[in-house]
Order: structure tokens, then sequence, then C-alpha cells
């Protein structure tokens, strides 16, 4: 049981907290980065390849870093920490995570290169309107056709849909629209016909999208992984994303929490300090075991998103999920009202970490959606 | 970074776990899960055997029994003992006045005493509190008057935990009137059969005698008895507090009540079927379940961090595991309480027969009494309101 870094962990802990804070870390430069029409400056995810951050999860031999949960977590926190807009959740670890489980050695080829130096994108067009958080609700169907097959319906708030040059993208070929087995993915380019992005901003400040499938055509050997079993691969990627938010949250948690007591030490009404108030302390002090509750559960998520058994996998990423839900709440709730009416403005930093967390409750799962599947796994402790 | 436990730790964890769960009599056990009052001689019995096999202080200094452990054997062997529901080695002995006397006391004190401690030939009690001095406890007033080679001491302890068994008492008590709160307070052992020790029990909410007030009517008390220096209690006293705070959390405890609740909801008929049915309980249960992982991993890190920690400063983080442990321990007897449902009135009752509906009937009775004893454990070791004090100064900065 060890909870260091080893040095090469270390290592990348400080650059990619480095890069952070020099080019975000307040909200001017956040807020000029949103403002530009992807919502964060190409020039911005070019300095995240050079870093070596896109290529970070993919394995040695196809040109990445071999990254593992740990590099992951990381990651995630030192960039959810500074709120950076860029698509490492929606590029690298949702569409590049299913690339990476579910993709042939000649689609690595072809994608992992452009991937991994910042040139092409991809995004991970699964949800559906209908479907709320189960992943097995698919509605859109891929019917065969000579040499392929022809694609109808429509994805919803696909993360950063209108930066990805290709799209993975889930349909039915077979089954019905809940039933487990006969959905398959695809990879699509984002320019073909009957593609069409409705890109719009999302309530914490990034960008999403709806994709609506028009009779595409997408070749056979455009299939990623097997026909008809594309949910187990979903469920991981997902799995995936689910600890990448809680490392992210961490990360947010900590600097709001930071920022709510520098607030506290530095406002003054009735002639004091109001952190010397003890009414406020003890609200501090609640964010904090808060904060330090969900940092364990990420580190959990991390430590468990590879472990085989896929029951005792699942409950652990659900329970994960629901600390850092829980965790978020108070954080994000706690310390609006400690900053009193400047915690209410778009003027101030903290309420855009109040928001992005408020967000991250709702992607991938709330907190009564992910109790629910540790009620049905029988809970965490067993009764031997 | 790796979060799972070495194949030694694992060995480790079976070994101690099959020994607690043969060699601890099932009867001391069972009465420990299910929240009835053990008797003197069941502390007595449980720690006899763990000291036969040298378990009983694994935390002390291997020269006075101690086992030579890492941190993280020692946060198994606690979890592990809490899990089978063993008795938890007398608190007072072990982890208070054990670890004082083997780190402050001279070579004739840790003779005379630590191994007695260690055996509980001598149950040791602890005299801190007083009606006056709570959580402000350097408010205390006992005070002790050399005389000769004697003290004289005068004053009233609160809340002696078990004091009604206890042969020996350690008493925080004021030698230096005039000198500042913390300052003039000292660390003295006193006999429990002392003409001028009396004994008042003080019964709980729980409807069971559990703490005791201790009253010192001009005690005279061998000097030789002063732990350490004179006026120097204080910082003795903190160490004692601060003093392995492995296990603080309970959450071993929390886990076993737990599994208790989920194999006794399967035999609680609740409607057409059990407790185990009902998807809100369930949902309760599992919120608990939750955060007492999350609870788990924190421990881990805090002993993690302890072995390159000064083990006499206190951590300020365990302040988190005494808040959330507490809070979670209390949570499951609520969660016991509700599975007892209207059940849980009867004090006492009679079981007619050996069927679900008799067998819940047998152990409701205790579902009440726990829950109102747990209230103290947001109370006593600093109380939570404390706590949040200490993290607002020590890590906030506030």
């Amino acid at each position: 049981m060890d909870f260091d870094l080893s040095d090469e962990q270390s290592l990348l802990k400080d650059s990619v907290s480095r890069w952070a804070a020099n080019t975000y870390g307040t909200l001017d430069p956040l807020t000029a980065a949103r403002t530009e029409p992807l919502g964060f400056p190409e020039a911005r995810w070019s300095e995240l390849a050079d870093l070596g951050l896109l290529g970070l999860p993919f394995a040695e031999a196809d040109g990445g870093f071999g990254g593992g949960p740990v590099e992951m977590l990381v990651v995630k926190e030192a960039l959810g920490r500074v709120m950076a807009p860029e698509p490492y959740l929606a590029s690298i670890i949702l569409g590049g995570g299913a690339l990476r489980l579910a993709g042939s050695a000649d689609q690595k080829a072809a994608l992992l290169p452009g991937l991994m130096d910042g040139t092409a994108r991809l995004a991970f067009a699964h949800g559906e309107v209908q479907a709320r958080y189960d992943l097995n609700d698919v509605a859109t169907t891929a019917r065969a056709v000579a040499g392929g097959f022809r694609l109808e319906g429509r994805k919803s708030v696909v993360l950063n849909a209108d930066a990805a040059r290709t799209l993975v993208v889930s349909a039915r070929t077979s089954g019905a629209r809940r039933d487990a087995a006969g959905i398959t993915l695809f990879l699509l380019p984002a320019d073909v016909p009957g593609v069409t992005v409705s890109a719009y901003p999302t309530q914490d400040g990034g960008r999403a999208g709806d994709v609506t499938l028009s009779e595409v055509f997408v070749p056979a050997h455009s299939m990623l992984g097997a026909p008809d079993a594309g949910l187990p691969v979903i469920e991981r990627v997902v799995e995936g994303a689910i600890a990448a938010l809680c490392a992210e949250a961490v990360g947010l948690m900590e600097a709001l929490h930071g920022l709510t007591v520098e607030y506290l030490k530095t406002r003054k009404q009735f002639g004091v300090a109001i952190g010397s108030f003890q009414a406020l302390q003890h609200k501090a002090v609640d964010m904090f075991v808060a904060l330090e509750q969900a940092r364990s559960m990420a580190l959990y998520a991390g430590m468990m998103l590879e472990a085989e058994d896929d029951a005792e996998r699942r409950a652990a990423l659900s329970a994960a999920k629901v600390q850092i839900n829980r965790s978020a709440r108070l954080v994000g709730q706690t310390a609006v009202q400690l900053h009193g009416g400047i915690g209410m403005t778009m003027e101030y930093l903290g309420a855009h970490h109040f928001r992005r967390l408020a967000m991250i409750e709702l992607m991938f799962g709330d907190t009564p959606y992910h109790q629910r599947r540790v009620v049905a796994a029988g809970g965490l402790v067993g009764a031997a | 970074m790796d979060l799972r436990f070495t194949p030694q730790e694992t060995a480790f964890r079976a070994e101690v776990r099959s020994f607690f769960r043969t060699e601890i009599p099932a009867e001391i056990r069972a009465k420990v899960s299910e929240g009835r009052p053990l008797a003197r001689e069941d502390y007595v019995t449980s720690q006899r055997i763990l000291d036969a096999k040298g378990w009983a202080v694994p935390h002390w200094p291997v020269e006075h029994g101690g086992q030579p452990w890492t941190t993280v054997q020692r946060y198994i062997f606690m979890e592990e003992l809490m899990q089978a529901a063993v008795p938890l080695p007398l608190q007072f002995n072990c982890f208070m006045v054990g670890p004082v006397i083997a780190t402050f006391g001279n070579a004739a004190q840790k003779a005379r005493f630590l191994p007695r401690i260690k055996s509980l030939e001598d149950w040791w009690c602890q005299g801190f509190s007083e009606p006056g001095a709570g959580s402000d406890l350097a408010s205390l007033k006992t005070r002790a008057v050399r005389d000769g080679d004697h003290y004289i001491v005068d004053g009233q302890k609160a809340w002696t935990t078990l004091g009604q068994y206890a042969d020996w008492i350690f008493c925080l008590v004021r030698t230096d009137m005039a000198a500042k709160k913390q300052q003039g307070i000292s660390f003295l052992l006193i006999d429990m059969k002392s003409p001028g020790v009396t004994v008042r029990p003080i019964i709980t909410i729980d409807g069971r005698h559990e703490v005791n007030e201790v009253f010192l009517d001009a005690v005279r008390v061998p000097v030789e008895n002063l732990v350490g220096e004179e006026n120097k209690g204080w910082d003795y006293a903190k160490f004692l507090l601060a003093n392995e705070r492995t296990g603080i959390a309970r959450i071993g405890i929390s886990k076993e009540r737990i599994a208790r609740i989920k194999r006794l909801a399967r035999t609680t008929p609740a409607g057409a079927g059990t407790m185990w049915d009902d998807l809100d309980f369930r949902s309760r249960l599992a919120a608990v379940e939750i955060e007492l992982k999350a609870l788990e991993i924190t421990q881990m890190r805090v002993v993690a961090a302890q072995a390159t920690r000064d083990p006499t400063k206190p951590d300020p983080a365990s302040s988190i595991l005494k808040i959330k442990g507490s809070e979670l321990q209390q949570a499951t007897t609520e969660l016991l309480l509700e599975l007892a449902g209207p059940n849980a009135l009867p004090a006492a009752r009679a079981q007619a027969g050996d069927n679900d509906v008799e067998a819940l009937l047998a152990w409701a009775d205790t579902a009440a009494p726990t829950y109102f004893n747990m209230r103290k454990v947001s109370i006593y070791g600093g109380s939570n309101e404390i706590q949040h004090n200490v993290i607002a100064k020590a890590i906030l900065g506030l």
C-alpha cells in the first residue's frame, strides 16, 4: 500500500500543473479561451500534444506513452484545477478510449498519430435524449447495405462534437432499443454526407453538440470492434470517463476550497476577517472533509478501473461517482454561500467552479442512478 | 502508487483473522456484535488470549512487549480485530497509560506497571475530565499538594468509563495553582483502593452502567507515582491523545455492524417479504457503505503518511477520521434501529421459538440501547466540534 507517485509520475504532475497554472488559473485567460469558436484555442491543444499528454494513455507500441490510471488521475486533476477547456475528456479519454480498447491495428495506425500529435480529434457520439444514463439504450440504427452500413438517428450532448474530425458512433445493428446485445461502434468522419453537428455551449463553459445521422454510409472496415458487441466496450469507456471526472472534480474542489479559505481570511466584516467566525470555519472544514473523502474515492476509482471482476469494478466506479457527486454538491454550494454575493456572479472564478461541479454531477450517472447500481450489487461490505 | 496490499500483508491479514475467529471465544464476540454488555471477565479473558500470543499491545516498543510491525500491519490487525467483533484491548491500559509510562515513566515504573497493564492484571481507568472541565480540559481543578513523600489529592473526576472495574486511575491533577492553565498540571497514578477514593455509578441513556464519577477526598499518593516531571503533565496528556490514532475511525466496527444488518435484514419480515426487499432501506445502507469506503481509503492515506511523521505530534488529518468515523458509526446504529422497527421498543422479552419472527425478538432488544449508547462517539475523544476547530486552525489556518 503506497500512495506516493513514482518519479516519472511526479514529473508528469509538475509539468501539467505548471502548464495549467501558466495558461489558465485566473478567469481572464479562461474567458478568452471559451470565446474561441471551438471553446478553446487550437494552439493550446498543440501544447498538450507537446507535453505528451495526448499520447499518454496509448500503448508504447502504438506510439503512446503507456500511461495507466494513475497518470490519468494526475493529468485530469491538474487540468480540472484550472478548468482547462480543452477536450481532453471528449477526445482522449472517451473517443481515444474506445479506439484504444476496440480498435484494430489498421484503425489505430490510421487515427492515433493524428490524435496524439493534436491534428485530429475524436468525439464519443453515444448518448441519446431518451437514454438518460442507460448505456444500453440505443435507438440509432445501422442497417447493413452493400459494402457497409447506413446509419440513422440522433446522438445527444456529444462532448466537443464540433472539435472532432472523427466520431465514435454507437448504433444498433440488431435487437430492440434497450437490448444489451446488438449495439455496434463505428468510426465516422464528421464531414461525410448525412452527418450534421449542431453545436452549442454548455452550462459549465464547455461545448457539446447533437449529431444527426441521416442515411449516413459507413464502410464495413470502419466498424470499431465486433458487431453487436459494442456495449461492453462502451461500459469500459464510460468507466474510464467516470474515473477521469472524479479526478477532475477533486482538482476543482481543491481549487474552490482554496479560494474560499483565502476569501475567509481576507474578507472583513464587523471589523474582523470573517474567517474568525466559528460558524464559517466549521463550514469550511466540512468542505475540506468532503474534499478529502472525494480524493480517496477518486484514487479508489483509479485503482479499480482495471479490476477484472465486472461486478466488483462496476460497483466501485458507481460508489466513487456517488461520493464525488455528494462532495461536489456540498463543496460547491458551501463555497457560494461562504462567498456571499460575490459568489453569485460570473465575474468570480469560484462561481465557474460551482457550475462545472454541478454539471459533473449529471454526467455519466447522477447520484440516485449510481446509488441504485451499488444497491443492486448488494453494497460494498460483504454480509459474511 | 499502489493501493493493493502486498502478498505478505494479505497473508498477515489471513493469519490474524483466523486467530481472532478461532481463539477468542465465540460467546464473547457474539456479545460485542450484538451490543450486549461485557462482564469484566470477558475483557480479561480476551486480552489474556491476545497477550499470550504477544498481540495485546503490538504498537508498544518491542522491549515492552510490542511487535516490530509496520503501520500497515497494525492497521490490518485493528481492522480485523474489529471486524471479528473481538473486544478492543482495554483502551485505557493499552493505548493510554501504557504508552505514557513506556515513554515518560522511570525504570521502576516501567518494570512495576507495564507487564500488568499489558496482561490486564491491573485494570486502569482515565481521570482526565471533570464536571467543569470537558472540552476545556486544561481548566481542571483537582489538586495535588505535596506533603513529604506524598501528594494529597482532592477533587472530582467525571465520565470515568468502566471505573467500577478499575484497580488504578491515571489522573491529571493541578500541582501548581499559580501557573497558567496548561502549565501546573501533573500526571499521577492513583491506586483505586486508596482511602478517600469513591466511585459513584452514572447510568447512561442506554440504561447501562458504563461510566462513573470518581471522588478523590484527601487521597494520599506516593510521589513515586508521579510520571515524568511535575507540572509537565499536559505534554504527556497531549502525547496520550495523539498516540496511536490508527483505528480511531472504527471502520472495522462499522463494517461488522453493516454485515450484521445485511444478515438480519434478510430474515426480518416486512410486507410480503423481508427488509432486504425494501429498496429505500438498502439505498440508505448503501449510502453509508459508500462513505465508509471513502473513509477507509482516507484512513489508509493517513496510515501511509504516519510512516514519515513525528509520532509524538498529533496528525490533524486524524480529525477527519474522528468526525466521519463517528458519524458513520452512528449512522449504522440508526439503520439497525430502523431495521428492528417497533420490535425495538421492548427492553426485554421472551423468545418463544426459533423461526425468523422469534429470532427478531431475540436481537431487537439491543438495537435501541446500541443507538442510544453510540451518541457518545461524536462527544468523547474531543467532540466533533472540537475536531472542526482543530482542522480550521491546524490545516486551514483560520
